[in-house]
């Protein structure tokens, strides 16, 4: 019998003590990427000198670098300079970074989808710049992100997988322990997999759904 | 710094390591986008629909998880793969479904008066495939294509966690040797992002190349040639 349905019933539990770790990554990283992001791109399209290249220069940087060898740069270089957290809050901070680099780019395809009438208005208008930003530009800009962001939200899920390399034990790691554990690595990693994909395939369904709910409306 | 030049030999192995898996994973990914792409466009539904369930459970569940599957699970079917076997087999299956999407996709989005022209000028459907439409779909596909390309050169970063002996491997070896992480690291990451840069320009390059507005093209080419009288 290769696949040994008792074991498999068995180690169910601890997987899906894993699944809520990784949930718990996925959310606060994408809250964490979506603020920063956010940030980010607002900076970028200030045009501050020396800072706002500096961002693009770093969001190109992130975008074109492993999460992975990210997360052991966070993991085993910043320590050495004092500076270490434990390995959930860094891989979550490592995984929000990352991603609010993917995420910059597409606050900054929503911003500049704004059509030009409305930063002219908001000039005519005197309106302050703090005013123009946070009632008039971002609120549209955002609205058409939205379905994006949750593709990257999904994304995040499944990439969060990589920082079991850093010690996180979420449900890669879980999967992974149980079977070095006990050497049978056919029934924890088959349904740390499925697991994988009851979770995301859906997500996935719903923001399509989305996506059509929050297209433009011009 | 020391570190990183007594050990660079290794670094330099670890990189042709990286850019070989990346070739090897980046062919299968081509081959698997293409097959399930145009699988998936199938009109007869026991084509269609594994395709459909292939790229919905290798874009639906994460590539460490299928790495690790192959090298680890796989064993029990009495399949031993090789480390690098294992890693490039995941890295081509889960980045080709990616790219199938991105076939499909192109394929689909053809004028239909392409396809009505070929049926009137009495072209097979393989023939108006192959004549036809993919090549007319493949400037739409480069972009995303590149994309993919990037995430795969990422990606191969995971292979070293199933012992393939590659930059990020390397890197973990010299660390735990000299302690010396900073240099380690940076200098990885540099050549990671000089990599996936270097992927960016042919890319882009590549979509010059094949750009389908013939006026552009056009334009662009008695340019250079004025500008080759202008040089003599």
């Amino acid at each position: 019998m290769i696949w040994d349905n008792n074991f498999a019933v068995s180690v169910i539990p601890l997987l899906l003590e894993g699944l809520w770790v990784t949930v718990k990554i996925t959310l606060l990283g994408t809250m964490l990427a979506a603020a920063l992001g956010l940030f980010f791109a607002i900076l970028r399209r200030l045009a501050i000198p020396v800072l706002s290249p500096v961002v693009s220069f770093f969001v190109v940087f992130v975008r074109g670098t492993p999460l992975l060898v990210q997360a052991y740069c966070a993991f085993f270089v910043l320590p050495a300079y004092g500076i270490s957290f434990d390995a959930f809050t860094t891989g979550v901070v490592v995984i929000g970074v990352n991603y609010s680099a993917y995420m910059a780019e597409v606050y900054r395809s929503g911003i500049q989808g704004v059509p030009k009438g409305q930063w002219e208005a908001a000039t005519a208008l005197s309106l302050p710049g703090t005013r123009t930003w946070g009632r008039i530009i971002l609120p549209q800009a955002i609205r058409t992100v939205v379905p994006m962001l949750g593709n990257y939200l999904i994304q995040m899920f499944k990439d969060s997988a990589v920082l079991s390399a850093i010690t996180v034990v979420e449900l890669m790691a879980t999967a992974q322990a149980i079977g070095s554990s006990s050497f049978r690595y056919l029934e924890p990693l088959t349904l740390a997999a499925l697991l994988f994909l009851a979770i995301s395939y859906p997500a996935s369904r719903l923001v399509n759904r989305l996506e059509r709910r929050y297209a433009p409306q011009h | 710094m020391s570190a990183v030049i007594e050990y660079a030999p290794l670094l330099w192995q670890g990189l042709l390591t990286t850019i070989l898996v990346a070739v090897l994973s980046g062919a299968l990914c081509l081959v698997v986008a293409f097959a399930a792409g145009l699988a998936r466009l199938s009109r007869h539904r026991f084509i269609s629909w594994p395709a459909g369930v292939f790229i919905e459970v290798f874009r639906g569940t994460s590539l460490l998880v299928q790495m690790f599957w192959l090298f680890f699970a796989l064993p029990f079917f009495g399949i031993q793969l090789h480390p690098l076997t294992a890693a490039v087999l995941a890295l081509g299956l889960n980045e080709g479904a990616y790219a199938a999407e991105v076939v499909r996709g192109a394929i689909a989005s053809r004028a239909k008066g392409q396809t009505e022209a070929c049926i009137a000028l009495g072209m097979e459907p393989a023939l108006r495939l192959r004549r036809i439409i993919i090549p007319q779909s493949i400037p739409a596909m480069l972009p995303p294509f590149g994309n993919v390309m990037v995430d795969l050169l990422k990606n191969t970063s995971l292979v070293s966690l199933v012992t393939v002996a590659d930059l990020t491997f390397r890197a973990q070896m010299i660390r735990s040797s000299t302690g010396q992480t900073t240099a380690i690291f940076l200098t990885i990451l540099v050549l990671y992002f000089l990599l996936s840069y270097l992927l960016t320009l042919l890319t882009s390059w590549l979509e010059r190349r094949y750009a389908l507005d013939r006026k552009a093209l056009v334009a662009q080419r008695k340019e250079s040639k004025l500008m080759k009288v202008g040089a003599a």
